[in-house]
Formats: C-alpha cells, sequence, structure tokens
C-alpha cells in the first residue's frame, strides 16, 4: 500500500464508474491506474517528471508529458472533455493556481483538488510561538528548498472559489491518516490537515472567456 | 553512454552477421504521383523470431539517409546498424521477444529499386526519370512485404524523423495492420523552413556541373561536391547550437588561425568529413537524395482530409507513442503537440514523451537513459499484447 492510498480511496469513491478522467501532476500513474481498476474510467495523465512517466507508461497508463504551468491543457483538450479533472496535492505548487482551475473546469465537467491546509493549528503555532515557517509531515522541506509556492489554508481556497463562481459541491477534510474525525468536522480550516475538494462552475462560461 | 535502464552488459548485446535479403514485387504498385512501377524489388534485413501466430512482428521505418540495415553486424563489418543502440537481444526493442522488419526505402540507393536501378522496361538506368515516391507509395509497399511475411498485424510500426511520418502515415492508410504506432522525432508535415533547407540542398546537387541532368551514372560521374554540400546542410539542421558549441566551439584545426579559406575551425572540417563520408563511405546516390527530400516535402497527411490533422487520424485505431527531443529545432516538441492533439482529439490512446537532449534532431538515434526508459517501457506495453500462448 501506499502513503497516498487512503486519499486515492476516498477520491474513488466520488468517482462514477466509466467516467473519462484526466489525472493533472497524475506522478507514476497510481491513482488512474487504480481507477481504472476499481471504476472502469479512462482518459490521460499530465506530469513532468521524466522518470515518474517511465513508470506510468509501464502501468499502462497514457501519460502526457507536460508542464502544468505552460497552460498547455486547454490546447490539447476540448472543453468538457472530461467527467473529472482530478489534482492531487499540485495545487500549491503551479505558479498560477487560479489560472488552473480555470482550465480544469474548462475541459473537465468536475474539479477534484486536494491540498494541505496551511491553516492547520499546528502550522499557525509554530508560526505564532516560533515565528518561523511551518514544516511537519505534510510540508516536509524548508521554506527555501520547497516546491510548495501557493500555500493556502481551506477558507482562502473556499474564497477563491467563491470568486470564480465555483460551486463547492462536496469537500471532506482528514487529518494525515486521511480520516475524518469529530476535530475535522468541528473546525476543519484549524484541525483538518488535507482537504478534498469537488467543484464544478455554477455556470458554465463560453469556452473563449475561460482562458486568455 | 548514458545509463541505461538494465546494466548493460548483462541484458544488451549486439546481434552478430545479419543479412539482408530481397523480395521482387510483381504486383503493379500505382503512385501518389500518378506514375505505375510494374514491377520493383525491396531489400529488408529480419532480426529475431517470428512467433507461431505472426503476432510478434515489427516494422522499423528508416529516415532520409537511412536503409534496412538497422541493427546487428555485416559478416567483417566494425560498424553496426543505423539504431543498434536500440535494437538486440536484451535492448529496448529486444530481438530475443520480437520479430523485428525493416526495409530500404522504394526509391533508395541500398537495394530497393531506386534511381540507380535498371528500368526493366528500357534496360537503361532510371536515373531521373524513376518516378517521385511518396510517404503512401512507400508504405503501400512496405504492406506488399507484410503480406509476403504473412504477418496480418504489426505489433508496432515504429520510425523516427521520416520514419515517424511513415508510422503516421501506416496508422491512417492501414488501421487494422498495426496494433501500436510509435513516432519518434516527427511532424504531421514540412514547414516552410524546412521545405527550404530541402530546395537548398537539392539546388546544391542539381546544379552540380557533374549531375548532368541526372543521368551522371551513364556519363561515369557524380554530382559528389553537390551531395556533399546538401548532406553538410542537412547534417546541421540534425544537430543544436549548444551541441556544436560544446562539441567545437571555437576551436581552431591548426591551434592558430592562418586567415585563409582552408578550413581554419574544428566544426568545418567535421562538417567538412560528414559531406564527404555520405558520397564516398555511405554510396549515397544523388537521386534518391533529391528522391527523398520532395518525398518529406510532399508528406501531409492531412490535406486529404480538409487539411484536418484530427479527421486525417480519425481512423487511426493504433495505440500511439510520441516522442520528441527538447533541443531539435528541424522538427521540434511543438510538431510532435500537433501529432498528439490531433490523436487526443479522436481520444485515442495515446501516451507523449519529451525528452531533454542537447543532441538536436539526432537525438533520437543516441543513448538517453529517459528516452531508453520510456521506450523500454512502451515496448513492454506492447509486448504484453503479444499474448503469452501465441509466442512460441
Amino acid at each position: 500500500m501506499n502513503a497516498r492510498t487512503p486519499e486515492f480511496n476516498l477520491i474513488s469513491e466520488w468517482i462514477l464508474p466509466n467516467s473519462r478522467v484526466l489525472d493533472l501532476g497524475c506522478g507514476d500513474g497510481t491513482l488512474l491506474h487504480h481507477l481504472k481498476k476499481t471504476r472502469q474510467t479512462t482518459g490521460y495523465g499530465m506530469e513532468i517528471d521524466p522518470e515518474k512517466n517511465i513508470v506510468a507508461i509501464s502501468r499502462g497508463i497514457n501519460v502526457i508529458q507536460s508542464n502544468l504551468n505552460s497552460h498547455e491543457i486547454c490546447d490539447y483538450f476540448d472543453e468538457d472533455s472530461f467527467d473529472f479533472v482530478i489534482m492531487t496535492q499540485a495545487i500549491q505548487v503551479v505558479s498560477r493556481p487560479d489560472l488552473l482551475i480555470d482550465e480544469m473546469l474548462s475541459v473537465g465537467k468536475e474539479g477534484i483538488i486536494t491540498f494541505p491546509n496551511f491553516g492547520h493549528w499546528r502550522n499557525l503555532s509554530r508560526l505564532f510561538f516560533q515565528g518561523r515557517m511551518p514544516q511537519n509531515e505534510t510540508l516536509p522541506n524548508p521554506w527555501y528548498n520547497t516546491a510548495n509556492i501557493h500555500l493556502c489554508t481551506f477558507s482562502d481556497f473556499e474564497d477563491l472559489c467563491d470568486e470564480k463562481d465555483i460551486a463547492i459541491v462536496e469537500r471532506k477534510v482528514v487529518n494525515t491518516q486521511h480520516q475524518p474525525s469529530i476535530f475535522t468536522r468541528l473546525s476543519p480550516n484549524l484541525l483538518g490537515e488535507i482537504a478534498l475538494y469537488r467543484i464544478k462552475r455554477k455556470t458554465k462560461a463560453p469556452s473563449n472567456e475561460t482562458f486568455a | 553512454m548514458a545509463r541505461g535502464w538494465y546494466p548493460k552488459a548483462l541484458m544488451n548485446m549486439d546481434l552478430e552477421f545479419v543479412n539482408p535479403q530481397t523480395l521482387h514485387i510483381d504486383t503493379p504498385l500505382e503512385m501518389v504521383s500518378g506514375s505505375v512501377l510494374p514491377q520493383y524489388d525491396l531489400v529488408y534485413e529480419t532480426y529475431g523470431q517470428l512467433n507461431k501466430t505472426a503476432s510478434n512482428a515489427l516494422l522499423i521505418c528508416h529516415a532520409l539517409s537511412g536503409n534496412h540495415h538497422v541493427a546487428g553486424y555485416y559478416k567483417g563489418d566494425k560498424t553496426p546498424g543505423w539504431w543498434n543502440g536500440y535494437i538486440g537481444p536484451g535492448k529496448p526493442i529486444d530481438t530475443d521477444r520480437f520479430f523485428v522488419v525493416c526495409s530500404n526505402n522504394l526509391g533508395g540507393c541500398h537495394g530497393s529499386t531506386g534511381p540507380a536501378s535498371i528500368n526493366p522496361l528500357t534496360g537503361q538506368v532510371y536515373g531521373p526519370d524513376f518516378p517521385i515516391v511518396t510517404c503512401k507509395d512507400w508504405v503501400h509497399s512496405q504492406n506488399q512485404l507484410r503480406q509476403h511475411l504473412k504477418i496480418d498485424r504489426w505489433a508496432a510500426v515504429i520510425g523516427g524523423s521520416m520514419g515517424g511520418m511513415q508510422v503516421l502515415q501506416w496508422a491512417i492508410d492501414y488501421p487494422e495492420q498495426l496494433q501500436h504506432a510509435i513516432v519518434i522525432a516527427a511532424a504531421p508535415k514540412l514547414s516552410a523552413q524546412n521545405i527550404a533547407f530541402n530546395e537548398v540542398a537539392r539546388r546544391a546537387i542539381m546544379t552540380d556541373p557533374d549531375f548532368h541532368n541526372g543521368r551522371f551514372i551513364e556519363a561515369n560521374t557524380t554530382p559528389k561536391k553537390g551531395l556533399a554540400l546538401a548532406r553538410m546542410l542537412g547534417h546541421l539542421t540534425y544537430l543544436s547550437d549548444d551541441m556544436m558549441g560544446s562539441k567545437f566551439g571555437r576551436e581552431l584545426r591548426e591551434g592558430k588561425l592562418n586567415y585563409n579559406f582552408d578550413v581554419e575551425f574544428q566544426v568545418e572540417s567535421y562538417l567538412r568529413y560528414q559531406g564527404e563520408k555520405f558520397v564516398t563511405k555511405q554510396n549515397f546516390d544523388a537521386n534518391t537524395y533529391l528522391l527523398m527530400t520532395k518525398a518529406l516535402d510532399y508528406f501531409d497527411p492531412a490535406a486529404d482530409f480538409d487539411n484536418n490533422l484530427s479527421l486525417a487520424l480519425a481512423k487511426a485505431t493504433a495505440h500511439f507513442l510520441v516522442i520528441s527531443f527538447t533541443s531539435d529545432w528541424r522538427f521540434a516538441p511543438e510538431r510532435s503537440h500537433e501529432i498528439v492533439k490531433a490523436l487526443l482529439d479522436n481520444d485515442a490512446a495515446v501516451s507523449y514523451a519529451e525528452v531533454d537532449s542537447q543532441h538536436g534532431h539526432d537525438a533520437f538515434l543516441l543513448p538517453n537513459a529517459h528516452y531508453e526508459g520510456i521506450f523500454r517501457a512502451y515496448m513492454q506495453r506492447v509486448l504484453s499484447d503479444v499474448t503469452p500462448e501465441e509466442s512460441s
């Protein structure tokens, strides 16, 4: 079992059988492989890392080597090409998460996004009491050497969705063991470590407007 | 050598003592140009064993100056086939598992009927009378070879550069006859710049006084200078600025400047050597060079489909692997994106890799860990479609 398996299990609960799926930053294709087996999905992965591409290809995944920052998604795919566009633990590493979300919801009918919560109390307390950037299991690297350049809290993310007229269809907030608890339910923004969001556009914008 | 996917000494061996064979075809070939070739020869090589159900066969398509000698050594020869690094026992194209076929393109000068062959109708050398061949004609003639070898369907058709274009043409013209298509460092058609380079190469050949309007064989000569120039130009477009910079820089041949028009810089010497080698050692036929560059210029499968490449590929059922190289400016990654996009439009099974390399267009022939890893992983997929009970 992979450390991300529980997260992937939570995601697959949302995926309808035979869906067409695009996985942005698909890594070695574990999630797509899982979805193919358990939900008979079809579709593609996009990933920039060559080593991971090799593993994904050997798993039978159709993977397009691509940089998510280059905004090629709308060049490659037409509007509503996918039932789900998934991005797990990657939104915080891209250069413009807001534009990428637009692209996701242009080529997909629904988006699924997971990311670590910067507003978790442990992060806040390290900032507040020690005056230092958080470093822990979810955010393992120091500030100067991290791919996580756009960390946000659940509230930040939900504000962005609100601004963009994006509906949050469903949200799951879990701890690092990917378990929901009484705490994550009580105060998700403070006590939840990882969130899984299922989002869609409230009114689908015309394709030429979504990304200029 | 770049790091291989498996320990090289353990897994990778070279094929030894390969031999070409010739297939004489009597079925007339109706060519795109309107000409008909009543009969012709195709010379080809095969490696590995065809299994009982003929389901493990691969067709390799060669590039402009390539030929059927794709891997292994001829007896007494020190230079292996042009893609020896990737084809052989334990290599990405594993001859212990696959039956590998490569033919010299029609119009070539290494054994298949071409401009230097005798026209059986006149008893004279074809020379400039050899009809213009296109990518479609090649695929058509290779399909005769497929039937001769009693192969229902290629497990994969694989090619780089011009060979990659043939792979596309195969997928479009004979969708049922290939299961996988591997298109490397190719483009869906030539750009104006590509055509311009080809035209300069052709002018170099055709304005050589020894060209004799293409009848140089009768005149007992060859347009050596023109052909060497054409090759030098072509070769330049296969290399990247970075690679030439790191390989030659401004290094001087004699360590000092002589202020004359002799070779001063190493890069000049290298290019002259490449041109010379092409003419003398490879014995490349100037008319073949003209034909091959023309075939490249004419290649545009979308033209028959309202200039819509997605429509052109709509009937393709093969699974695709498309590979490009970052420093390739002859057929840049953007050109491969066009192919990938057209395949995605059709919801085709396609994977795409953009390999980081400083070797320009030539990278598809050279060792590279990422390239080899992708290639190997994908060939495993091709192999998994050759069902185990079918392998003999």
